[in-house]
């Protein structure tokens, strides 16, 4: 944001506002990513997902600041390195925390309605978001992260040391998930999500794969709310409107289609980037007002429905009589 | 047949408003109660007349005009909708564009009520059947998502259209209850002013214990709005035991059958959005129209929720359900509230409950026991409000967990155990 204050010529801009949609879209992605593993395992839709991410967010600005750990126990460490340690504590942590979430409230509801379940995380989200809140005392609390405002220019391109962090360590996520898939587990969670009775016939435990699904879900979810409450665009750190992040993230997810891998980043990519693009170009026009590029997305969204009921890469359901 | 209620020979009588003698004696003891109630006129329900409790009655009462309207689209037609809010809001809108003052910053006609009230249903409806097409297409939980949308798309106008909602922050007020002819003429009766009582309520008072002169403004806009409420909800009976109805629950159920017997899958959709906009837009009309004056943020995703808590919690797909949720929904955050400060002075001055008020109030800085903060909220412990939406939440959850079919089912069980009482079925 700050470096697009300096007044740019038409390429520079373009490339600059690209940038940061990516860098933006990487957050959706993340986002998006853990929501669809969620739901491909375990055909849950997670209303409760950008509170788990404030959580996250919140646990590391309570682990890096408020008390220090790991870093005081290692006060020879860099900061980043213990930042970073901080960082996968609090992730870890939120990720029990999906897991115990999951264990209470999803799984009695195993064979019950779609909709039940949906709602059953709307309720959750209620719950986990408030309490977030209240341990935030309704302000915001910096993350203490080590990205500081330095701006790294490549040619035209422009971005801070958080973008370039929420980018690399986006794509690691999806190599390593790539990875998981492939592993026994992760093939025990593909087969789960194509045929719960069947997976279970062929002796796998599908308790135990819900709870991983949540895990993993739960960890990218505090990933996405720690990288969008640092650097510039996160300055304030985490506060009640972090949870929020998750009904932008949201059209993401539905424009790649509910269960699929690649349409989370796609998905996030192109929201981001239409995002910080209308923020951009379209910011100038009186008329739409203030507000409009928060709206683009859903735009996108209803539109690419129109078309494509399921999103660009969704399965498509097959319905019988 | 007398003493045998559930035999019916007739299919005619068993589609009846009230088919039952019992049913027929529970809602005339509901009309009694709902007449003499607010006017304090009933022995231990005294305080049913207290102005504090009335006004969130008439909360209660708007939701649940609302809230009918949810429940046909999202208990009846099965169309999962996080987007009522955004219809409320049109019908708010519609509502204070007509009726509301005109100002400097803001458009408004000044037109009566007649015209204001329904025709902020039929905008809502409007722009119901206008959003049909997409949801028609789109099916289940990606439903869900598109009308979430529309409650961000909505909040983004509604932030924006200064001239229809006021601005940011501060909003406008709403047009008040009170039927006049056309503009500028005096209201030939006003619902929200104290005044005398309505003629029609002067049998009142040959009850020996009673005596009153005179009504408050919140016992006129309680009378208002519960014949509204009550034809609302005969609308919505009479729409579910009949074709309409019985084409939604099939479509429901598994629209492709549906389709398959002759039900218009397309049709039917659209006629529920376009119907249960119509309730969320009079609904929303009138909520703003009670509370005075709304900002533009009000719309929001958690006024959503609330609607869809209320079918939750009252029990999907059905009227008695309607009203029991809603009921609960609204009153039980006072309750929370007068719960908590009962607890908090039982832990200060020691009574029965001190031990309990102990252990859930954190009453001073230095007391580190508790969930809530009572009376400030500063530092850990959540605030009465937030205890409130947190209370909210584990009620979805634990309803849907442990009774799908809501308090209507709680009563239903109730009510069978009874019946079949000594026996256990």
């Amino acid at each position: 944001m700050i470096a697009q204050a300096v007044s740019q010529s038409g390429v520079d801009k373009f490339v600059n506002a690209l940038g940061s949609g990516v860098a933006l879209g990487a957050i959706y992605a993340l986002l998006a990513l853990g929501f669809v593993i969620i739901f491909k395992a375990t055909q849950v839709v997670n209303f409760a997902h950008g509170a788990i991410a404030a959580l996250g967010a919140y646990l590391v600005s309570y682990f890096a600041v408020t008390i220090n750990i790991p870093g005081r126990w290692m006060t020879f460490a860099p900061d980043w390195l213990q930042w970073s340690l901080s960082a996968l504590v609090a992730v870890l942590l939120t990720a029990v925390v999906g897991m115990i979430v999951e264990r209470i409230t999803i799984r009695p509801m195993i064979g019950e309605p779609l909709f039940a379940i949906a709602m059953i995380t709307l309720g959750l989200d209620l719950i986990i978001r408030t309490t977030t809140n209240d341990l935030l005392d309704n302000t915001n609390a910096g993350l203490g992260d080590p990205f500081g405002l330095e701006v790294l220019t490549f040619g035209a391109l422009r971005l801070d040391a958080a973008q370039i962090a929420t980018i690399g360590v986006t794509i690691v996520v999806v190599l390593l998930l790539m990875w998981f898939f492939r592993t026994r587990t992760g093939v025990a969670v593909r087969a789960t999500a194509f045929d719960q009775e069947a997976a279970m016939a062929q002796g796998i435990s599908v308790g135990k794969v819900f709870a991983i699904a949540w895990g993993i879900g739960a960890a990218l979810a505090a990933l996405g709310g720690i990288f969008s409450s640092v650097g510039s665009r996160g300055a304030a750190g985490v506060s009640p409107f972090t949870a929020l992040i998750a009904f932008r993230a949201f059209p993401a997810i539905i424009i790649g289609g509910l269960d699929s891998i690649a349409g989370a980043v796609a998905g996030g990519m192109i929201v981001g980037v239409l995002e910080v693009m209308a923020g951009t170009y379209l910011g100038g026009i009186s008329w739409l007002g203030t507000g409009f590029s928060g709206i683009v997305p859903w735009l996108v969204m209803m539109a690419v429905l129109l078309v494509k009921p399921y999103g660009l890469f969704g399965t498509e359901e097959i319905r019988r009589v | 047949m007398r003493g045998r209620p559930n035999l019916y020979t007739e299919y005619k009588a068993e589609m009846g408003l009230f088919p039952s003698m019992s049913k027929k004696i529970a809602i005339g003891l509901l009309a009694l109660i709902a007449i003499l109630g607010p006017l304090a006129a009933l022995p231990f329900l005294g305080f049913a007349g207290d102005a504090s409790w009335l006004i969130l009655v008439n909360k209660a009462l708007v939701f649940a005009i609302a809230a009918l309207g949810i429940n046909l689209l999202t208990g009846v037609a099965g169309q999962v909708s996080l987007g009522h809010a955004f219809f409320m809001a049109v019908g708010a809108y519609t509502a204070v564009v007509l009726g509301g003052e005109a100002g400097n910053t803001v458009w408004g006609l000044g037109l009566p009520i007649w015209i204001w009230l329904p025709a902020a249903g039929v905008a809502a409806a409007l722009i119901g059947v206008f959003v049909a097409p997409t949801a028609v297409r789109v099916r289940g939980l990606y439903l869900a998502f598109v009308t979430l949308g529309l409650v961000f798309i909505g909040l983004y106008l509604w932030r924006n259209l200064g001239k229809i909602a006021g601005g940011p922050g501060t909003g406008r007020p709403w047009p008040e209850l009170e039927f006049a002819l056309w503009r500028n003429m005096d209201p030939l009766v006003s619902f929200t002013s104290d005044g005398p009582l309505w003629w029609w309520l002067t049998p009142v008072n040959w009850l020996p214990w009673v005596h009153i002169e005179e009504m408050d403004g919140e016992v006129k806009t309680f009378f208002f709005l519960v014949v509204l409420v009550a034809v609302f909800a005969i609308i919505a009976k009479n729409l579910m035991r009949t074709r309409i109805g019985r084409s939604w629950a099939a479509i429901r159920d598994r629209d492709i059958a549906a389709e398959v017997m002759g039900v218009a899958d397309a049709k039917g959709k659209t006629q529920a959005f376009g119907i249960s906009s119509f309730y969320a837009g009079m609904g929303g009309a009138l909520f703003a129209s009670v509370v005075g004056r709304i900002i533009p943020e009000s719309w929001d995703i958690f006024l959503s929720v609330e609607f869809v808590a209320i079918i939750l919690i009252g029990g999907a797909g059905t009227i008695v359900g309607t009203f029991l949720g809603t009921f609960f929904v609204v009153l039980s955050p006072r309750i929370v509230e007068n719960v908590t400060g009962f607890l908090a002075t039982q832990a200060e001055d020691g009574g029965p409950f001190s031990w309990l008020g102990s252990i859930f109030v954190r009453s001073s800085a230095d007391d580190w026991i508790g969930i809530v903060s009572y009376p400030d909220a500063a530092g850990p412990g959540l605030s009465v409000a937030q205890l409130n939406i947190v209370l909210f939440g584990v009620l979805i959850v634990v309803f849907l967990i442990a009774e799908p079919l809501g308090l209507y089912g709680i009563w239903l069980r109730a009510r069978n155990y009874w019946k079949g009482w000594p026996f256990t079925y």
